[in-house]
């Protein structure tokens, strides 16, 4: 229980959660919508797209506090005292951009408290936070709800979705990041 | 009380993305260098598993526990799929997670991404307030 899981069982055990909601309830895997029901119950502010009756679909809200709790027992209770085996190739890359791999799963001298106060860390994680925020709206939708939900479902819209994620994430991690980590 | 059952099916899909390091920003990065299989080996085992599950429901008319047919929306395309879906590509490589690993980043200890998951709602609530002008 403290090694981390094979691709394989993960992968099977994430993509089991599709079948599980459907039964249980007829309800489709998704997590950034939770954000909106977030947004909808504490500063609904009169605007349109907030208006609407976010109790109809607390069911996401119980799922997502879930995962906290799956989030703690994995993290936590079960944690890996070893650093997350990345290839040795990974490891050279981001030393070479200034950042060590160290025994917990998000490097800690990136994200920590005191690092708020540097543009560095202000811009991986406010501005960073803010765009999967932004971004997952826009595109309705996030890894799980397109990436996952919507392939297996065979919709192209989430495919298309899918790619734009990649493709976002390669141009920031290729060419972007190594610059706000110089910083 | 139906409530408990997404909480336990939550509690599993965030204990496999944690054990899976699936919320693990050096993965992140990894995965978007394309320097390990692990990341693709996820969703190329959670996607098939999913697809034939939903195959399976669908085939044979399998309904939810309480009897209700098995729905599934479909996906409209717009432009927000491919912008949006870049901003969030954008915000994915810097954070290293995306909205269920934040979550799971939260029961893991992890305080600072309070922050993180704090200028999410934040990104929500903006898109909120542009969308009349951003959808029409």
């Amino acid at each position: 229980m403290y090694k981390p899981w094979p691709w394989y069982v993960a992968g099977a055990l994430i993509g089991l959660t599709v079948p599980l909601l459907l039964l249980s309830g007829n309800k489709k895997l998704g997590v950034s919508s939770t954000l909106r029901q977030i947004c909808a119950a504490c500063v609904p502010a009169g605007i349109p797209f907030l208006q609407y009756d976010w109790k109809k679909d607390s069911w996401n809200l119980f799922f997502v506090v879930g995962i906290v709790i799956g989030g703690f027992l994995g993290g936590v209770v079960f944690r890996n005292p070893l650093p997350v085996a990345i290839t040795s190739e990974t490891i050279s890359m981001l030393a070479n951009q200034g950042v060590t791999v160290d025994a917990t799963l998000i490097p800690h001298e990136l994200f920590n408290w005191s690092s708020l106060t540097t543009l560095r860390g202000f811009l991986i994680i406010v501005v960073g936070g803010f765009l999967v925020g932004f971004g997952t709206r826009y595109a309705q939708g996030c890894t799980s709800g397109h990436g996952i939900m919507g392939i297996a479902s065979l919709q192209w819209p989430s495919l298309v979705a899918t790619v734009s994620f990649f493709i976002g994430g390669i141009i920031v991690s290729y060419w972007v990041l190594p610059f706000i980590l110089s910083l | 009380m139906k409530n408990i059952l997404f909480l336990l099916i939550g509690i599993v899909f965030g204990l496999a993305l944690t054990k899976g390091e699936a919320v693990s920003w050096y993965r992140m990065q990894e995965m978007f260098h394309f320097q390990s299989f692990h990341m693709y080996g996820i969703f190329m085992t959670a996607i098939p598993v999913a697809a034939i599950s939903i195959l399976f429901i669908r085939r044979f008319g399998i309904r939810s526990i309480d009897g209700e047919a098995i729905t599934i929306p479909e996906k409209k395309f717009h432009r927000g799929i491919i912008v949006g879906g870049l901003i969030f590509g954008f915000g994915w490589a810097l954070t290293g997670a995306c909205p269920g690993p934040l979550y799971a980043l939260l029961g893991g200890g992890y305080s600072v991404t309070l922050i993180t998951f704090a200028a999410a709602v934040a990104g929500t609530w903006v898109y909120a307030r542009l969308q009349p002008r951003l959808t029409r």
